[in-house]
């Protein structure tokens, strides 16, 4: 079935197919993450979160959608009317690309892909990291002191945290030997009887805890929402932004949160590989607990002051993420010998 | 910052980072508190103070006697009492007067109970129900017709226990 992407017209006819899917499925999986997490955080708090609308509330994104989309779309006086509306776009535009990347094993042997390019993860960083354009210039736009400390602290944050974002994942690159993300996903090893995929996490262990730690960072997802921080900030540079162009900027946050998800399915867990579980079975339930994971850390961690932040990002993480690319090299050519 | 924690280790953070964890992991897992409300409500006390009900006797006499004593207690000056004379013709209530109007502002209610504990005859008292909610300034003064309506079996039960004693 993959020989399909070897015509030149089936590869195009399976790329759009494959585009308008995935902006389908991402769509109503950004509506579902934002009911798991309201659900999931009541849980946390002994709630039982959002019931009413639908059956286990599930109806409620479409009504909060309603409620957003009817809304005035309010834009202050004296922003910078252009830039007030391409910010959001950006964000939107930064989360959906880097899917274009993502490959997913659909059924046993078939897999499929938008982009198969043999630098993707280098790709996803590329364009994930467009969204701090979103938020510095949502913050400037809005002309609002709260919106522009908020850009201006996302900013810092994000170019702090990408560097130990990017490090953690050099040592899967060493192991593996590819950027390509169907070279990670599908590396195999030979070990004595076992012969086949494993979850890299077991040779990577430390760098999939700084990959996660900086991703919640990436993403501005509380303990690191310090560029939205309602109760300093109001909302950040949120805090001018309603009705759809809002919308675009919490859509582009959740599906920050997936991306990050299925990435570090990708890189960590063996992608789709899961005993014999059907493989897009497994991929969204290793991306589903991986969501967790980032829901769960919202329910227990409360806001780390903005110096700790830094202190964080500068002085623990890029310096372990460094000794872990070292200590991973020597490793390697140890055991290769 | 750093060097004042320096008693405590790395492994003792992220240990405690790890119960966080833990605790809301267990909270996740415990049975929830959450009342679903216009389905399930809230258990009241048996001396609950709700709104008010004007009782009769079991031969359908009005207790009522137009004493305006509970309208005197009233702290808000919520009730009126507007009495008239029993004729043997024309007999509402036992006594010689009766309330030929009695009306109780639920909007100036404060739900204190002193009507209860001034009326010399038990003719006033306050139910169980809460969800006095209404559409119009006007529905929110109760007038005797509707202040007349059957008590629930439940007050009916536990006024007849404390007349026994």
């Amino acid at each position: 079935m993959s020989n399909i992407y070897n015509d030149p017209i089936g590869h195009w006819v399976i790329v759009v197919v494959a585009m308008a899917l995935v902006l389908f499925v991402l769509l109503t999986a950004t509506a579902y993450t934002v009911w798991f997490e309201r659900v999931a955080l009541g849980h946390i708090q002994r709630r039982p979160g959002p019931n009413r609308v639908g059956p286990w509330g599930l109806m409620q994104l479409a009504a909060d959608g309603i409620k957003l989309a009817f809304k005035e779309s309010f834009v202050p006086a004296k922003t910078d009317k252009v830039i007030y509306v391409v910010a959001p776009t950006l964000a939107v535009i930064a989360a959906f690309l880097a899917w274009a990347v993502i490959p997913i094993g659909l059924w046993y042997n078939f897999t499929y892909w938008i982009a198969d390019l043999n630098v993707g993860v280098l790709f996803i960083f590329a364009v994930t990291s467009l969204n701090v354009y979103a938020i510095v210039l949502g913050g400037y736009a809005s002309n609002n002191k709260y919106s522009l400390l908020g850009g201006l602290r996302s900013a810092a944050q994000m170019i702090s945290y990408e560097m130990s974002l990017g490090l953690s994942l050099v040592p899967t690159f060493m192991i593996v030997g590819s950027l390509r993300l169907q070279d990670i996903v599908g590396y195999t090893v030979h070990w004595g009887p076992y012969n086949g995929p494993i979850p890299l996490i077991i040779l990577t262990p430390i760098g999939f805890v700084i990959y996660i730690i900086s991703a919640v960072a990436e993403t501005n997802r509380t303990p690191f929402d310090l560029p939205e921080a309602e109760q300093e900030l109001i909302g950040g540079f949120l805090t001018e932004y309603s009705g759809l162009k809002f919308v675009m900027y919490y859509l582009g946050e959740y599906v920050g949160v997936i991306t990050a998800s299925a990435l570090a399915t990708l890189l960590f867990f063996g992608g789709w590989y899961l005993w014999f579980v059907p493989p897009v079975l497994a991929f969204f339930l290793k991306v589903v607990l991986l969501v967790f994971v980032y829901i769960w850390l919202r329910g227990t961690f409360p806001r780390l002051r903005y110096d700790m932040l830094m202190r964080l990002g500068w002085k623990v993480l890029l310096p372990l993420a460094i000794v872990n690319v070292i200590v991973t090299g020597v490793i390697i050519v140890l055991v290769q010998g | 910052m750093a060097d004042e924690k320096k008693d405590q280790s790395v492994l003792g953070d992220i240990g405690a980072l790890a119960k966080g964890l833990k605790t809301t992991l267990g909270e996740y897992f415990s049975p929830q508190v959450t009342l679903q409300y216009p389905e399930d409500k809230s258990p009241r006390s048996e001396r609950y103070r709700g709104r008010h009900y004007l009782r009769r006797y079991d031969n359908g006499l009005e207790r009522c006697i137009g004493c305006e004593l509970c309208a005197a207690a009233c702290p808000v000056g919520c009730i009126l009492v507007i009495a008239a004379e029993n004729t043997d013709e024309k007999r509402v209530s036992p006594g010689e007067r009766y309330a030929k109007t009695y009306e109780i502002n639920m909007l100036r209610c404060i739900f204190c109970g002193y009507c209860e504990d001034a009326c010399p005859v038990q003719a006033i008292v306050l139910g169980p129900e809460y969800e006095l909610s209404d559409v119009s300034r006007e529905k929110f003064v109760y007038t005797k017709e509707k202040l007349l309506e059957p008590l629930p079996p439940d007050v009916q039960a536990r006024l007849n226990k404390s007349e026994k004693k």
